[in-house]
């Protein structure tokens, strides 16, 4: 059951070319055309963001931007905080001070009349149905076939049609190369299936933003290359995401721009090759001459 | 069991050597077991005393056991036994999905809410309560609807509203809530954290995620206690005989306290009961074995065909395995001779 991987896995070199040529510099305004955005020209728009659990302080002043159709690739040593960052995007962690900003609106607040008033659930809900999210452990649902994990949440969220949705589930499992595994349940998939799946999900809600929480972090290593494939094309088609991740080969080849995050600041910036090839600080020379 | 024949099948692992040396046949002898003679003979005395006991005991009046076997008050009183038994605990299942949904909400006034009720009918004997409920009408003789403190709509006779069937429903039911609560919320702690988190990412509300995600997959931890829980209510019921409702152990007391035959009705009695908590083992096992499904690959035995297995089997009753690696096996017989 495991031996069928996609075919698309062996495009692993062909598609690296055609993505370098996508790689927009990361300081020209650019980025796939939609015009009128509400949040102007950034997605997320962090500004001196804190966050702490209990005593420990996790994040320490974060300030980023993410332009839309940007790939950002978060690394940084474990309890760097770059997860916790990633989770505060779509207010699975709440933000204790500093500004987070997703298409312009704040993440878990309103402003009204000079002051901040708290989301209620069901406007935090809408809210996080806009943005997708690929955990490192899959987070199917195992009591559920693998199209039924896919339709679950347009029809009970946005309340779509059935069929529609249906349909539009088979396009997307054909899209992440699983189309005859609509009806098996996670267990008798593989991790990269699985993984692949739960990709699917995210996007049967149409997200505008993709956050990827070290997506091939719990797969064996023969299986992280068809993840990656799947997320490569997704940023092909102009999909805005934030991807923490290990893989420096995936940064380099498709992230716009890299963030090296230690001890719950950003340490540096920059275009992933440069970053990588010629690291500016000595914390990220030490991390990447032990990660590469 | 007798040989190593069939050995020859074992695909030996590529890394080895690629000749598999043709597997001889050697006689296997199992491990004595004296103890279990010992034991069996110790247990078949004892029991002969017993069925010795039964059968000479004249007190036991066998032939008013079975005469009031299929007795019509008899059956009837069974049918209340598990109506009762339906009716609490579809009421305390109920109940206790509420209570457990209640005590994880982040609302800490319904929290402290399902605390207290929990707290209080866990606290008090389900005899008390069953009495309470029974003499509701002391405490409220009547029963109103309206607004709270202001004007009543409807008025009517406590007695009326809550007749001694209810009451026992009522009484167990509520009772049976407060210990089902602990039980679902269990199961819903068992339920992988990181489900909640993938729901609410995808936009689903707390309480659409507890019904679509968390309480399928917890009903496999639910499940099992609540089959107990079945059973010992089948049980409990019979303390509604404060509240004289004919159920299956009333009905016996009504006749034994005219006839005096308190011992073959109580065996009488027994045996119903030994009869319904049997059938309902076996309604759990199956149901359990359904629940599994999804968790691992294969499903358990049913209770048949381990029996089947056993006999084929032979004596020592453990599974049929051929042995796994034909060198070690031969290499211990080896040693052996």
């Amino acid at each position: 059951m495991t031996s069928d991987l996609t075919p698309d896995t062996a495009s692993d070199t062909a598609s690296d070319t055609a993505s370098d040529d996508m790689v927009p510099d990361t300081t020209s305004a650019a980025g796939p055309a939609q015009p009128a955005q509400p949040g102007g020209e950034h997605m997320v728009s962090a500004d001196d963001v804190h966050k702490s659990f209990g005593a420990v302080h996790v994040l320490k002043g974060i300030s980023l931007r993410v332009r839309r159709g940007e790939v950002m690739c978060l690394i940084g040593p474990s309890g760097s905080g770059k997860s916790t960052f990633l989770r505060c995007i779509n207010h699975l962690e709440k933000v204790d001070a500093g500004s987070l900003r997703v298409d312009g609106e704040l993440v878990g607040y309103r402003r009204h009349a000079g002051r901040l008033h708290e989301l209620r659930e069901s406007e935090i809900a809408r809210k996080r149905a806009e943005i997708g999210m690929v955990f490192q452990h899959f987070n199917l649902f195992p009591h559920m076939s693998a199209l039924q994990n896919i339709i679950e949440a347009p029809i009970r969220v946005k309340r779509e049609p059935r069929a529609e949705v249906t349909e539009r589930a088979h396009r997307l499992l054909e899209r992440v190369g699983l189309a005859d595994k609509a009806g098996a349940y996670p267990k008798q998939l593989s991790g990269g299936q699985q993984q692949r799946v739960a990709i699917a999900r995210a996007l049967a809600m149409r997200p505008k933003l993709m956050l990827f929480d070290e997506p091939t972090s719990a797969l064996d290593p023969e299986l992280v290359g068809e993840v990656l494939d799947v997320m490569r094309d997704l940023a092909a088609e102009g999909m805005t995401m934030v991807v923490v991740t290990h893989e420096m080969g995936f940064a380099r080849e498709v992230g716009d721009s890299l963030v090296f995050m230690d001890a719950g600041v950003v340490v540096e910036t920059g275009r992933p090759r440069d970053v990588l090839a010629n690291p500016q600080h000595e914390r990220t020379a030490s991390f990447l001459s032990k990660v590469l | 069991m007798t040989s190593l024949s069939g050995n020859t099948e074992t695909q030996p692992s590529p890394g080895l050597a690629a000749e598999p040396v043709p597997a001889e046949e050697l006689p296997v002898i199992p491990v004595r077991h004296p103890g279990r003679w010992v034991g069996a003979a110790v247990i078949a005395v004892l029991l002969a005393m017993l069925v010795h006991s039964l059968v000479v005991n004249p007190n036991w009046q066998w032939d008013y056991v079975q005469g009031y076997f299929t007795y019509h008050a008899i059956l009837g009183g069974i049918l209340v036994t598990l109506e009762l038994t339906v009716l609490a605990m579809v009421l305390g299942i109920v109940g206790g999905v509420v209570l457990a949904v209640m005590r994880l909400s982040p609302n800490p006034i319904v929290v402290s809410a399902a605390w207290v009720y929990t707290w209080f009918f866990r606290g008090t004997p389900v005899l008390v309560q069953l009495l309470f409920w029974g003499f509701i009408a002391r405490l409220y003789p009547e029963l109103s609807l309206g607004i709270p403190f202001g004007p009543r709509f409807v008025t009517v006779d406590s007695n009326t509203l809550i007749s001694t069937f209810t009451a026992a429903v009522l009484g167990l039911g509520l009772n049976e809530a407060a210990y089902m609560s602990e039980i679902v919320r269990a199961g819903i702690l068992s339920v992988d954290h990181g489900q909640g988190e993938a729901a609410a990412a995808l936009g689903m509300r707390r309480l659409q995620t507890m019904r679509r995600i968390v309480l399928p997959q917890a009903m496999r931890v639910i499940v099992p206690p609540t089959g107990n829980e079945t059973i010992s209510m089948l049980k409990t019921t019979s303390l509604v005989v404060v509240l004289a409702l004919g159920d299956l152990l009333g009905v016996a007391a009504l006749i034994y306290g005219g006839n005096f035959k308190q011992i073959p009705l109580l065996v009488m009695a027994s045996l119903w009961y030994l009869i319904m908590t049997s059938v309902l083992s076996v309604i759990q096992y199956y149901v359990e074995r359904r629940f599994a499904r999804g968790s691992s690959r294969a499903l358990p035995p049913t209770p048949i065909q381990r029996i089947r297995t056993r006999l084929r089997g032979g004596s020592n009753g453990a599974t049929h395995r051929p042995p796994t690696s034909p060198v070690a096996v031969r290499h211990e017989g080896g040693a052996a001779l």
